[in-house]
């Protein structure tokens, strides 16, 4: 999978959950408050991107650092290489 | 201590029809039958009921995701109900956010169908790594007030009865002790439900659900008729919005009624049976509190499900009380029987007939049954002097449960 393609599976997960549009999911848009998400729903977005690629974070120490879309899109890419690699 | 008078000041209906008071209203004089086939039944081994009375599908999108996400369908019927009622008492968010409006709202349980979806994926391999953060609001027992007074900012108290199918009539009795004694100044009460196979395998179980009329939906329930053969579950919500006399008169609202009576008792005898003395002795409870008597009644709004022993139960204390002289029918022959929203539908459609002076018949009574006791049933649409109502509403767990409502005078 390339970097597009796990941003494009990110993006549509994300916006099909959280009915958002994709129109205003740009790297720098902020989750909580460009984006109107809240602390339940960044509960749910650990789910949604687990089902998504098949993978474990929610223990991620770095996952609490995440402000911006771009923030979750560079994650889910280091995290889906690193577990690719592993594999 | 001085208690104020309670008053109806707005109704919001969800029913199986649809979205509001005046179909509501309109479908049950029209004498429109809502209860349909459910093909899906038919995949659950051992349920014999094949229909309900289902509400049509509706525009959940309107309420914000960020309350939706916590709700479920009764939920929703709820919110609207509560906006439609808000709206005809003139009520805003300025009201719903003072303090001096809250919410006496209940169901049966929290969302069987939440439940079962997330133990249906839970049972794979026992896991809680795809548990959302939602369920709980959903599965909560106070979930449709707790989701109501958050989606519309409602600040004061919040009250969740839950007492089955008498729900609903606690919910407004409470509500208006509540107003009585001064606490707040408007509360939205009522009850929601929403439909799951389980509640209609409750009722088949114990040989009380509708099987007969499978392939005929619009001919049952059959409330007090020969040819009954049980409970047809359905689901909605409807909401009364009580007042404070003192502050419906100093707004200038419209006041569409009074409650003047509650009594809600147990009947000890039979978790499930009813018990004929006792709902005697919760209606004369009632009409004690409203401070009339039996003789002051115009009509009787009845629980009447459709089962071979309630109704001959509820006819019987009927009898004992008012004999053959007070009109008296069911609203479950139109809609069914919504559980914890029956009680508040069939008031809010009780608070229409005190308002147009036309009592709605008991549909698909056809042939009255010569087991009940001869009371004087409402056989079509009739005219009538209608200024004080009797309503009942019993429950399994032995919870029955009458209000007493007349027309407003100012005296």
């Amino acid at each position: 999978m390339t970097d597009q393609e796990i941003i494009e599976r990110i993006d549509t997960s994300l916006a099909e959950e959280f009915e958002l549009d994709l129109a205003d999911m740009v790297p720098e848009a902020t989750i909580y408050e460009d984006l109107g998400l809240d602390s339940l729903d960044t509960v749910d977005m650990v789910i949604v991107l687990e089902a998504a690629f098949k993978f474990k974070i929610r223990e991620e120490a770095a996952i609490r650092e995440i402000r911006t879309l771009g923030d979750i899109h560079n994650f889910v890419i280091d995290k889906y290489r690193r577990q690719d690699g592993a594999a | 201590m001085s208690l104020k008078r309670v008053v109806v000041t707005g109704l919001g209906a969800v029913s199986p029809y649809g979205a509001g008071m005046e179909l509501f209203t309109d479908s049950l004089r029209a004498g429109r039958g809502a209860v349909r086939p459910v093909p899906e039944l038919a995949a659950i081994q051992g349920l014999r009921a094949r229909v309900a009375a289902l509400v049509p599908e509706l525009d959940a999108k309107i309420i914000p995701r960020k309350f939706r996400r916590s709700m479920t369908s009764m939920s929703v019927f709820a919110y609207l109900a509560c906006r439609e009622a808000l709206a005809r008492a003139g009520l805003g968010e300025e009201e719903c956010r003072g303090g001096r409006l809250g919410i006496v709202l209940g169901s049966t349980v929290g969302s069987i169908a939440a439940s079962e979806s997330f133990f249906a994926d839970f049972f794979v391999d026992r896991s809680l790594e795809r548990m959302k953060s939602g369920l709980f609001f959903q599965i909560m027992n106070h979930s449709c007030a707790a989701n109501v007074a958050q989606a519309l900012g409602i600040a004061g108290r919040i009250l969740a009865p839950a007492a089955a199918c008498s729900t609903g009539c606690q919910a407004i009795g409470y509500g208006a002790e509540t107003i009585a004694l001064g606490k707040q100044d408007w509360l939205l009460c009522g009850g929601a439900d929403e439909f799951h196979p389980l509640t209609a395998a409750t009722f088949d179980v114990m040989n009380a659900g509708s099987a007969r009329y499978n392939d005929d939906p619009e001919r049952t329930p059959r409330p007090f008729d020969r040819d009954r053969d049980g409970v047809v579950c359905a689901e909605g919500c409807g909401i009364l919005l009580l007042e404070s006399l003192d502050s419906a008169l100093a707004r200038g609202a419209e006041i569409l009624a009074e409650v003047t009576g509650f009594a809600t008792l147990s009947a000890p005898s039979n978790i499930a049976n009813p018990d004929a003395e006792a709902i005697a002795r919760c209606m004369t409870a009632a009409l004690a509190d409203a401070g009339v008597t039996a003789a002051d009644i115009d009509y009787v709004n009845a629980h009447a499900t459709g089962t071979d022993l309630g109704d001959r139960a509820e006819a019987e204390s009927i009898y004992r009380l008012f004999g053959d002289r007070v009109p008296v029918s069911s609203l479950k022959g139109h809609i069914g029987h919504a559980m914890a929203a029956s009680g508040s539908l069939e008031l809010a459609a009780c608070v229409a007939m005190l308002g147009d002076g036309r009592l709605i018949p008991t549909r698909n009574l056809d042939r009255v049954d010569p087991e009940c006791a001869p009371i004087r049933h409402v056989r079509g649409l009739e005219a009538a002097p209608v200024n004080t109502i009797l309503k009942n509403n019993f429950a399994l767990g032995g919870v029955n449960s009458s209000i007493v409502l007349r027309r407003y005078r100012h005296d």
